[in-house]
C-alpha cells in the first residue's frame, strides 16, 4: 500500500511537471494554430535566468520575475522577427522556424549562460513530507499548485474576457477576425508573449525537482508536448490530465513492470490513444460552419 | 661590375640560407585535438580544450618542446561520432599531425581509432571505456581510469565494510550502461552479489519508483549508482526521501563540486571513487601527486576563474605524456614517439602514477582511485584505502 502510494506521489511529480510544460502549448496553438517548438527553450530561459540573476546576488523573487519579464520578451522577439516574417507560410513552416529558433535560443544560452547544472533553492523547504508510509516533497506540491492556477486564469481568460473570445476567433479564422475589428497581429504577439510567460513559471517552479541547464528544454518540451497531445492540444484542462496520467503510467510502468520500459509504455499508451481519439481526450473536433 | 654582381648573388644566397636555417628552427610540431566542446558532452569537452589552450601557451612561452613550438589544431565533435571520424581524417590528410589528443567521449574514440591505425599516428584518447585499450591497439592510449576499475575500487571498499549484497540503480546513457556491465562482471570475481538492477533515463526527474523498489528488495546492504550528469543528484535526493538507509556509492562520474551543490544535504555519507585532483589540498604532503595537482588546480581556475573538474586534468595528463614523449625521443617523428608513450613510466600526473608498457596502454593501478567520503558539503578521504 505504501509502494502504490509512493508510486502515486512519484506519478504526481513528474505528471506536474509534464502538465506545467504542456500548458505553455495551448495559447500559441489556440491563437494560431502553431505548435511551438521552442515552448522547451522558454521553460530553459525561465530557470537559467533566475538561477544566474540569482547568483548575482539578487533576491529570488526579484529574479524570478526579471527572469518571467525577459522569457516574455523573448517570446514577443520570436513571434515579430522570426513568426511574424513569414506569415502566410503553412503550419507547417511555421513550426519549421520555432524549431530552428528552439536551436538558436539552445545554442546562445549555452553560449551567455554556461553548460553545467543548476539547482533552484525549492519554495518550502526539502523536508519530504510523509503521508501513509510514502514521501512527497513540498515543491511537488508547488508545482502542482502553479499547474492548478495557469488553468483557471487560462480558462477565465479565454472563456470569460474579450481578448480571450478574440484569441478564439482569430484561431477559428484570421481573415473573418480581421474583418470583424480584430488586430489579430496583436493577437498572436500576445500568445507568444504569455505562452514565453506560462514557460518561465514552468522553468522556474520545476527547477529545484529536475535541476536546470542550458538544454533542458528538449526533452521537457517532448513530454509536455505528448501530454498536451493526449489531452487533446489547445486544451488546457486537457495538458494538465494528460500530463498527470503520462507522470502516473510512467511511475506504475517503473514500479510494477521494470523501469527499462517506462518511456516505451508512456508512448505506447499515447499512440493507442490518439489512434482511437484523434483529437486527444478533451480536444475539440474543429467544426466547419457553414 | 662583373664584381659586384658577384657580391650580390652571394648575399642573396646567404640571406636565403639564414632564411632556410630560421624556418628550420623554428618549425612547429603540429598536434591536434578533437572534443566535445559544445553538445550533451560539453562538460567534459569545454575543460578540456581550456586545459589543452593554456598549456600549450605555458610550453611554447618556455621555448617548445625539443627546440620546436607546438601548434594546437582543436576541432569540436559535439560527441558525434560521425564529426570525430570527418575531423580525424582531416587531421591526418590535411593539418598532418603529428599526434592527437581526445576524443572527449568513447563513442567518438571508438569510431576514430582505425583511421589512427591506418595512418600510424598515435592517439591519446580522454574517454572512459576500457574497451578502447582492451585489447591493446598499436597506436592507441588513453589517460583517464576506466569504469571496471572504478567498480574494482567500490566493490574492495564494500568488502572492507563486510558488505556483499548490493543493488545497481544506472543511467541509461553510455556511461551508466558501460559502467553498469563493467561492475557486473567484476561483482562475480570478487563475491560480490547483485541482488537488482532499476534504470533511469538521463533527463528523468524523480526515482522515486525505483527506489522504493529497491528499498523493499530483502538483503540489500549497499546501494551503487552508475551514471554521470544530473541524474546522480536526483538519485542521491530521492534515496533520503524514500528513507533508503543502507550506504549508497556514486561513481567517478560525478567527482567535481556541482554534484555537492545540486544534491545538498542528501550527499552526506555517500562515498565515491575520485582521483587525486579534487582533494588536491586534503592530500598528505607526502604524496608525490601532491605538487601536480595542486599546481594544476591553481593554474586552471586562474585561467578560467572555474573549480577543476578530472576531465580537465585527464588532458592535461595527455598532453604531458605527450610531450615527454617526444622529449625522451628526441623527436616529433609519430613512429618513435609512439614508442616513447609506451615506455612512459613513473609520470606522476592529475590522474594517478601512469606504467605503460606494450600490454597496458592506459598505465594505471587501483591506488590511482581515492574512495571519498562527502561530510559536511566537503570531500574526505576515507581512511585506509
Amino acid at each position: 500500500m505504501a509502494e502504490l502510494l509512493q508510486f502515486v506521489f512519484s506519478g504526481l511529480t513528474v505528471g506536474a511537471i509534464y502538465a506545467l510544460v504542456g500548458l505553455g502549448f495551448t495559447l500559441i496553438y489556440n491563437a494560431s494554430d502553431i505548435i511551438n517548438f521552442a515552448q522547451g527553450e522558454f521553460v530553459m530561459l525561465g530557470g537559467m535566468t533566475t538561477v544566474f540573476l540569482a547568483a548575482a546576488g539578487l533576491p529570488l523573487p526579484v529574479a524570478a520575475l526579471i527572469a518571467i519579464a525577459v522569457t516574455t520578451g523573448v517570446g514577443l522577439a520570436l513571434h515579430r522577427l522570426a513568426i511574424e516574417p513569414a506569415r502566410g507560410s503553412s503550419p507547417v513552416a511555421l513550426i519549421m522556424i520555432t524549431i530552428g529558433a528552439s536551436i538558436f535560443l539552445r545554442g546562445s544560452a549555452q553560449i551567455v549562460f554556461d553548460k553545467r547544472f543548476h539547482s533552484l533553492p525549492p519554495l518550502f523547504g526539502n523536508d519530504p513530507i510523509h503521508f501513509g508510509g510514502a514521501t512527497i516533497l513540498p515543491q511537488s506540491l508547488v508545482v502542482l499548485a502553479g499547474a492548478a492556477v495557469i488553468v483557471v486564469l487560462l480558462w477565465l481568460f479565454i472563456e470569460r474576457t474579450v481578448l480571450g473570445k478574440a484569441v478564439v476567433a482569430t484561431a477559428a479564422n484570421r481573415l473573418a477576425a480581421r474583418l470583424i475589428g480584430i488586430n489579430t497581429r496583436r493577437i498572436v504577439d500576445f500568445s507568444f508573449a504569455v505562452s514565453a510567460a506560462i514557460g518561465a513559471v514552468a522553468g522556474i517552479l520545476i527547477a529545484p525537482i529536475t535541476l536546470t541547464s542550458y538544454d533542458v528544454g528538449t526533452l521537457l518540451a517532448l513530454k509536455g508536448f505528448a501530454a498536451a497531445m493526449l489531452g487533446g492540444i489547445g486544451s488546457a484542462g486537457g495538458a494538465v490530465v494528460g500530463g498527470l496520467l503520462l507522470g502516473m503510467i510512467e511511475a506504475f510502468t517503473a514500479g510494477y513492470i521494470s523501469s527499462n520500459y517506462k518511456d516505451a509504455v508512456a508512448f505506447l499508451i499515447i499512440l493507442i490513444v490518439l489512434v482511437a481519439m484523434p483529437q486527444g481526450l478533451f480536444g475539440r473536433a474543429k467544426i466547419e460552419r457553414v | 661590375m662583373r664584381a659586384l654582381q658577384h657580391i650580390t648573388l652571394a648575399a642573396s644566397l646567404g640571406l636565403v640560407t639564414l632564411f632556410g636555417a630560421g624556418h628550420q628552427a623554428s618549425a612547429q610540431i603540429k598536434i591536434g585535438s578533437i572534443l566535445a566542446v559544445t553538445g550533451p558532452a560539453s562538460f567534459l569537452g569545454d575543460p578540456e580544450k581550456k586545459t589543452l589552450q593554456i598549456y600549450v601557451d605555458e610550453i611554447n612561452a618556455k621555448g617548445g618542446v625539443n627546440g620546436q613550438k607546438l601548434e594546437l589544431t582543436v576541432y569540436d565533435d559535439a560527441a558525434n561520432a560521425n564529426k570525430a571520424r570527418t575531423f580525424a581524417t582531416r587531421l591526418v590528410e590535411e593539418d598532418k599531425v603529428v599526434a592527437v589528443i581526445g576524443p572527449s567521449t568513447t563513442g567518438s574514440t571508438l569510431a576514430i581509432m582505425p583511421v589512427f591505425e591506418d595512418a600510424h599516428i598515435p592517439l591519446i584518447s580522454l574517454a572512459g571505456a576500457v574497451q578502447i585499450i582492451r585489447p591493446v591497439r598499436k597506436w592507441v592510449f588513453k589517460t583517464p581510469h576506466t569504469d571496471t576499475m572504478a567498480c574494482e575500487k567500490i566493490f574492495a571498499d564494500l568488502k572492507r565494510r563486510h558488505l556483499t549484497q548490493v543493488a545497481l540503480i544506472s543511467g541509461t546513457g553510455g556511461f551508466g550502461k558501460s559502467m553498469s556491465s563493467e561492475c557486473h562482471k567484476v561483482a562475480g570475481k570478487v563475491g560480490i552479489k547483485i541482488m537488482t538492477e532499476e534504470t533511469y533515463g538521463p533527463r528523468d526527474s524523480d526515482m522515486t519508483p525505483q527506489l522504493t523498489k529497491i528499498r523493499d528488495t530483502p538483503g540489500v546492504q549497499a546501494v551503487v549508482n552508475p551514471g554521470f550528469g544530473q541524474g546522480p543528484a536526483i538519485v542521491t535526493r530521492n534515496y533520503r526521501q524514500v528513507g533508503i538507509k543502507v550506504p549508497l556509492y556514486e561513481s567517478h562520474g560525478v567527482c567535481s563540486k556541482q554534484y555537492i551543490k545540486l544534491a545538498g544535504a542528501a550527499a552526506d555519507g555517500v562515498r565515491l571513487p575520485c582521483a587525486a585532483l579534487l582533494i588536491a589540498d586534503k592530500l598528505p604532503a607526502n604524496d608525490p601527486q601532491k605538487p601536480v595537482v595542486v599546481n594544476y588546480a591553481r593554474t586552471f581556475q586562474k585561467a578560467t576563474g572555474q573549480p577543476v573538474s578530472t576531465f580537465g586534468g585527464h588532458a592535461y595528463d595527455g598532453l604531458m605524456i605527450l610531450v615527454d614523449a617526444m622529449k625522451r625521443a628526441k623527436s616529433s617523428d609519430p613512429a618513435k614517439v609512439r614508442d616513447a608513450i609506451e615506455q612512459t613510466k613513473g609520470y606522476i600526473g592529475t590522474g594517478g602514477i601512469v606504467n605503460m608498457s606494450p600490454t597496458d596502454h592506459l598505465g594505471l593501478t587501483l591506488s590511482a582511485f581515492h574512495m571519498l567520503e562527502i561530510k559536511g558539503g566537503d570531500w574526505t578521504l576515507v581512511p585506509g584505502t
